[in-house]
């Protein structure tokens, strides 16, 4: 046999492999054996007689149809149809890299709970009976986002110079939420309860990312992460709900009270360390498990079109206006945010050069639908904004509303062009990840300028 | 002649361990065993074999360790074990019921 023509039989046996190894009953050990067969058989078939070509057609003709072999190996190994997740993948030996991982994270997450329960001894114990400290809330995602970044600066390799820009926004974003004299019951301290995490969001973005935000798949995968981030945060507490549920059912049966441990140790500990186990998962299990959120949206995404078809259907029968009450801004807020995330996780599972769908068409719907209820909303407002004034809360959801409202239209905008086949889906990709950190600006700016300008009330 | 599929399924595990039980083997050679012992008449898709071998493993009926083959490439060797062995002679009692029985009926026809 020349060289020739046993580079040509390398070449074929690993693109052989390579077909092998995506059938996901196969693991690698298995398709190294049934490799090593193939070499077997075709160095018999050579010794035969046959050129490299025959030997290697008549040897995976004799090895069998690859569906019916992956559907065996299946039924071997059923649990492998369940793809597993901590465990090391196809039972490797965990290797250095994965312990170290581990111990880092363990760290961290001990860190943050550490974090949490820091400001007891400086006054600012939670007890269960007392009201709960305005002062987690405002700080909640100090205790918990810096660990995250570390996390990710651990893993994507940083240096002194990026970490002092992460320590510094985290700095102002410690300085904004207890320099300002917050009046008791104040609306700006809650604006920058809720306002501070999303602004401090995007620091985590770019650690996640490690440097490459502007690469063509750096944010989107941030959205990818934050999203699956969300659905695994819920199951852990669901998971947790219970332990909390058992925890005061065993103790109340022994004449203990639990409050103080729940309340001061089980759920604020709890909840830092969820987002940093809950990250790790998502990291680990990125290739091992379909993503969620994109499914979700697959199911949600017909309900709301229906539901905001049926709302402006309804308005328009019974000629019904939108009765204006104080805060019925923030739940069209809401509303559009749910679709702007339905958009954001379709387009993040979505092969960009596919060419538009029924879905496509759906989203359009669900797009367009959301801005005529938005805008009918909106009006009605408006229309008597005068009669309930300038409130931090009604400026700071005004602004959300034009925010969202500006994203949406011109995802309308490429979401038509993109059906009607006159330009590429990447163009409405771009245009969502490019919106990003509009988010957080906004946030920033509510948290950094509001409290001053609405004198702190 | 080829046997129905359902018989080839049915025949695999007493035939593997039967052949394990000559001693230590890897796929390949297994396959050829069967092919030299049935004069042809047994023919596997090679393929098959493997999930047949790993299913028995995870059944304990037979150990696998990777070595190193002739050619310096990793390959897998099977053996049978004790519970192996018990199930082979288990195996080996039913096919003989099932011999004796058949071997009966048509003795009869050809004396008749």
């Amino acid at each position: 046999m020349t060289a020739l023509s046993d580079q040509q039989l390398e070449g074929q046996i690993a693109e052989w492999r390579a077909y092998v190894r995506r059938r996901q009953a196969l693991h690698r050990p298995d398709v190294e054996e049934l490799e090593g067969h193939l070499r077997d058989q075709l160095a018999a078939l050579t010794e035969a007689g046959l050129t490299g070509d025959e030997a290697f057609l008549v040897a995976v003709k004799r090895m069998g149809s690859l569906d019916e072999l992956s559907r065996e190996f299946a039924r071997a190994h059923s649990e492998r149809l369940w793809k597993q997740l901590v465990m090391a993948p196809e039972g490797e030996a965990p290797t250095q890299a994965t312990r170290d991982e581990l111990f880092v994270l363990f760290g961290l997450t001990f860190a943050a709970a550490v974090a949490v329960k820091l400001p007891a001894l400086f006054g600012h114990p939670i007890e269960p009976n007392a009201e709960f400290p305005k002062f987690y809330a405002r700080n909640a995602s100090l205790f918990v986002f810096p660990m995250l970044t570390v996390y990710f600066l651990w893993k994507r390799g940083w240096d002194r110079v990026r970490a002092l820009w992460f320590a510094m926004a985290f700095a102002a974003g410690a300085v904004l939420a207890n320099v300002f004299p917050f009046a008791s019951g104040s609306q700006t301290e809650m604006l920058t309860a809720l306002h501070l995490p999303i602004a401090l969001w995007l620091t985590v973005g770019f650690a996640y990312v490690g440097g490459k935000w502007f690469d063509s798949d750096g944010r989107m995968n941030f959205v990818r992460f934050s999203g699956e981030l969300a659905i695994y945060y819920v199951l852990i507490a669901l998971g947790g709900f219970v332990v909390t549920l058992f925890t005061f059912m065993m103790f109340r049966s022994i004449g203990m009270n639990p409050d103080w441990f729940v309340a001061g140790w089980l759920l604020p500990c709890g909840a830092a360390g969820a987002v940093l186990i809950g990250s790790w998962l998502v990291e680990a299990k990125q290739s091992v498990i379909e993503n969620m959120a994109p499914v979700l949206t697959r199911i949600f995404t017909p309900l709301f079109t229906v539901l905001l078809l049926a709302f402006l259907a309804t308005m328009a029968w019974t000629g019904n206006p939108i009765n204006v009450k104080r805060e019925v801004l923030i739940g069209f807020d809401l509303l559009l945010g749910v679709v702007v995330g339905l958009v954001l996780y379709a387009a993040s599972a979505r092969d960009p050069q596919a060419p538009p769908d029924f879905f496509d068409a759906l989203q359009l719907a669900l797009v367009v639908s959301a801005l005529v209820v938005d805008g009918v909303a909106l009006y009605s407002i408006v229309a008597r904004i005068s009669e309930f004034g300038f409130t931090p809360n009604r400026v700071a959801a005004l602004g959300e509303n034009i925010i969202l409202l500006v994203n949406l239209m011109w995802s309308a905008w490429l979401y038509a062009r993109f059906v009607s086949h006159r330009s590429s889906f990447a163009a409405l990709e771009r245009w969502q990840i490019a919106y990003l950190p509009v988010f957080s600006a906004w946030a920033a700016v509510v948290v950094l300028a509001f409290p001053p300008v609405f004198g702190y009330r | 002649m080829d046997l129905s599929k359902d018989l080839v399924a049915a025949s695999s595990t007493p035939l593997v361990l039967a052949i394990l039980a000559e001693g230590e083997s890897y796929g390949y050679a297994i396959i050829k065993r069967v092919a030299e012992l049935s004069g042809g008449h047994l023919h596997w898709t090679d393929g098959m074999l493997y999930p047949v071998l790993h299913r028995l493993e995870r059944q304990g009926y037979v150990a696998a360790k990777w070595d190193a083959s002739e050619s310096g490439r990793k390959r897998k060797y099977y053996r049978i074990t004790k519970e192996g062995q018990a199930e082979l002679a288990a195996q080996r009692q039913q096919w003989k019921a099932v011999d004796d029985t058949l071997r009966g009926i048509w003795m009869k026809e050809c004396t008749v």
